[in-house]
């Protein structure tokens, strides 16, 4: 496929315009200046689009490495890591040196708790609803339409939903775990719905139909084989979810759980803060120890959870994934 | 597919728990459907409450933003458009950043990349999406701003350009993962005529297969600022609270200076009202309100425009 110069459109083309809408000319008209120069054109538009691609992930991966800089005090011989065992097991306190982020991460854990007893059940119990049991009509599909948009409504919408319904509705004390957990879990609820849909999705149709030729019903069908099949694929999803909520900021505040707690919460109904809370309160402290020293670590034993959280997911996925695919 | 009387529902023991457990899994995703409607349902209770004490017309067009301190002549105020104006400027720059960006990430990711570089790329670019916001809010403040200054752009303490910027980076995955699938979705077909006609890659990527997945990626867009809009954490953290009046004449002012969105506000007034019944807490579900209105309907206009990509081609 030589192509030959045109010297009609000769100095069209010159920039790379990247608009579709062109000039008017036939889109598909050579430019005049050769084949050297087009595989030039695309050689540069590759690498334009990749550094474009790269720009983004390597400021954040900047940023990543000044955190942990900062949180291991590399930089600083005279200071040891702020990320040690006394940071780990020790109270919130006045003294940057004695700051400890145990509350936070036992808060955390427990409104993880919470959405995995109280909220996840009704997550993937939904999603087989609507892929198992649920006629396919009109309202199927403007429920899983509303699920969808349940996804992409603010977190900090979620928080005045948690503080209507469970703080003034049923009238829990606000900032408990218990109110924490549920409103964290209505937030992650469509993740879950959403994603165990599609692991029972990929569970061929041939399992269920053998499963109900040798005479199972569609409960044993579903309990025997659809569920075992999907299992690997919810429990990702399910993680991902937990790995989101650990996140999450704004609902807390919304729900009135405070940003530093002085004691380990130990029932459901005690105040919980959570880490991304503790950070909030920390890195508003004026010693710069606090904004550079304990909020660097606290990000860093936050992403660490969450990295430990994500990878799991990505272990049992890639294990489980199946042969025949 | 599934006839009532199934061969093998021997017992009636089983025929019940079937039937138990149908009813069980039904009514999970009946509460669903009633969170929606909690959602709405709460909004519109305590925003009347809200609109009983302040005037819609007061709160649509008040320029001052004050719920929780009282103002010189004794009163609390409720204008919502410097909040309203403080979003649209975070959300308008953090596009400027995202969208390009995130629109030549999924190009190259569709139509360039080797499996090996998108087998890295495509789940570092969803590192950016997992990370808390609340980091990226604290990286704006204590890095980002301080780094701004250095290079040169006076910006304060708390700024909006800092927020713009994270708040960018946030929503690039968004972009190019459903970007990517849109020009994933451009039949090969398409491809292939434009390289009969002797197109390069350069041409059949930008005249053919983009403008192919134009409603994709213009859906991806729209989903993206509905994100910028409703995010939180990081805009409360790095733009701080001072809720401003957008002037077009400084804009450059605007985004040096700290700024406050309806999101924001939502957090401080949550922050400083521990109890309830007062003005500033019923304003809360007010800003909810519009917040919820503006992030629905951007949502369910991506869905009507990707819903009409998918004729397109089938």
């Amino acid at each position: 496929m030589s192509v030959e110069p045109d010297p009609e459109t000769a100095g069209e083309g010159a920039s790379a315009d990247g608009t579709a809408a062109g000039s008017g000319t036939n889109p598909f008209a050579r430019s005049g200046w050769g084949p050297l120069y087009r595989a030039l054109r695309d050689k540069a538009f590759a690498y334009a689009l990749l550094f474009a691609a790269l720009s983004g992930i390597a400021m954040v991966f900047i940023l990543l490495a000044y955190v942990a800089v900062d949180a291991f005090s590399l930089l600083d011989p005279a200071h040891s890591s702020w990320v040690d065992w006394q940071f780990l097991t020790s109270l919130p306190s006045r003294t940057p040196a004695e700051a400890g982020f145990l509350a936070p991460i036992v808060g955390s854990l427990l409104i993880l708790v919470v959405m995995v007893f109280a909220v996840f059940p009704i997550g993937i119990g939904a999603a087989v609803y609507l892929e198992e049991y649920a006629p396919e009509n009109r309202i199927t599909r403007i429920v899983r339409i509303n699920i969808a948009n349940l996804a992409g409504v603010p977190s900090v919408v979620y928080g005045l939903l948690g503080l209507a319904v469970f703080v003034r509705g049923i009238g829990f004390d606000s900032g408990i775990v218990l109110v924490g957990g549920l409103t964290v879990g209505l937030l992650v609820l469509p993740i879950v719905i959403v994603s165990s849909q599609e692991a029972l999705r990929a569970v061929p149709d041939s399992y269920r139909q053998a499963s109900r030729g040798m005479g199972a019903s569609e409960w044993q069908t579903l309990r025997n084989v659809t569920l075992p099949q999907a299992l690997p694929g919810i429990l990702t999803g399910t993680i991902l979810a937990l790995g989101r909520a650990i996140g999450e900021t704004a609902p807390l505040i919304m729900i009135g759980a405070a940003t530093s707690v002085f004691s380990v919460p130990t029932t459901l109904f005690d105040s919980v803060s959570a880490m991304p809370m503790q950070i909030y309160n920390w890195r508003a402290r004026p010693q710069p120890e606090f904004r550079y020293g304990v909020v660097a670590a606290g990000v860093v034993v936050l992403l660490a959870t969450m990295i430990l959280l994500n990878a799991t997911a990505i272990l049992l996925r890639n294990r489980y994934q199946r042969s025949d695919t | 597919m599934t006839t009532s009387t199934a061969i093998g529902e021997r017992s009636d023991r089983e025929r019940r728990a079937g039937r138990v457990v149908k009813g069980v899994f039904l009514a999970c995703a009946v509460l669903t459907v009633l969170i929606t409607v909690g959602i709405i349902l709460t909004l519109f209770r305590d925003a009347t409450t809200f609109f009983a004490q302040v005037p819609v017309t007061d709160f649509l067009t008040g320029t001052e933003w004050k719920p929780t301190q009282l103002t010189g002549d004794g009163e609390y105020k409720f204008g919502v458009l410097p909040l309203l104006s403080g979003t649209i400027l975070i959300t308008v720059v953090s596009a400027v950043i995202a969208l390009p960006i995130g629109l030549a990430a999924a190009l190259y990711l569709s139509e360039f990349a080797s499996e090996t570089t998108r087998s890295v790329l495509k789940p570092a670019l969803e590192i950016l999406a997992g990370i808390p916001t609340i980091v990226y809010g604290y990286f704006a403040l204590v890095y980002i701003t301080p780094f701004l200054s250095w290079a040169g752009i006076p910006v304060d303490t708390f700024n909006a350009l800092s927020a713009s910027i994270v708040v960018g980076v946030m929503i690039i995955p968004m972009v190019s993962s459903i970007s990517e699938d849109a020009l994933s979705a451009v039949p090969d077909d398409l491809r292939q005529a434009a390289y009969g006609l002797g197109s390069t890659k350069f041409d059949t990527s930008v005249r053919v297969v983009v403008p192919a997945a134009i409603s994709g990626i213009f859906s991806s867009f729209v989903l993206a600022l509905s994100r910028a809009i409703g995010e939180t954490m990081a805009v409360t953290v790095a733009a701080g609270q001072t809720p401003r009046m957008l002037s077009i004449l400084n804009i450059d002012q605007n985004l040096l200076q700290s700024s406050e969105t309806i999101t924001a506000a939502m957090v401080n007034v949550a922050h400083a009202e521990g109890g309830g019944g007062t003005p500033a807490y019923y304003s809360m579900f007010a800003l909810g309100l519009v917040l919820f209105v503006f992030t629905f309907s951007l949502n369910i206009g991506a869905e009507v425009i990707r819903d009409r990509l998918r004729e397109e081609y089938r």
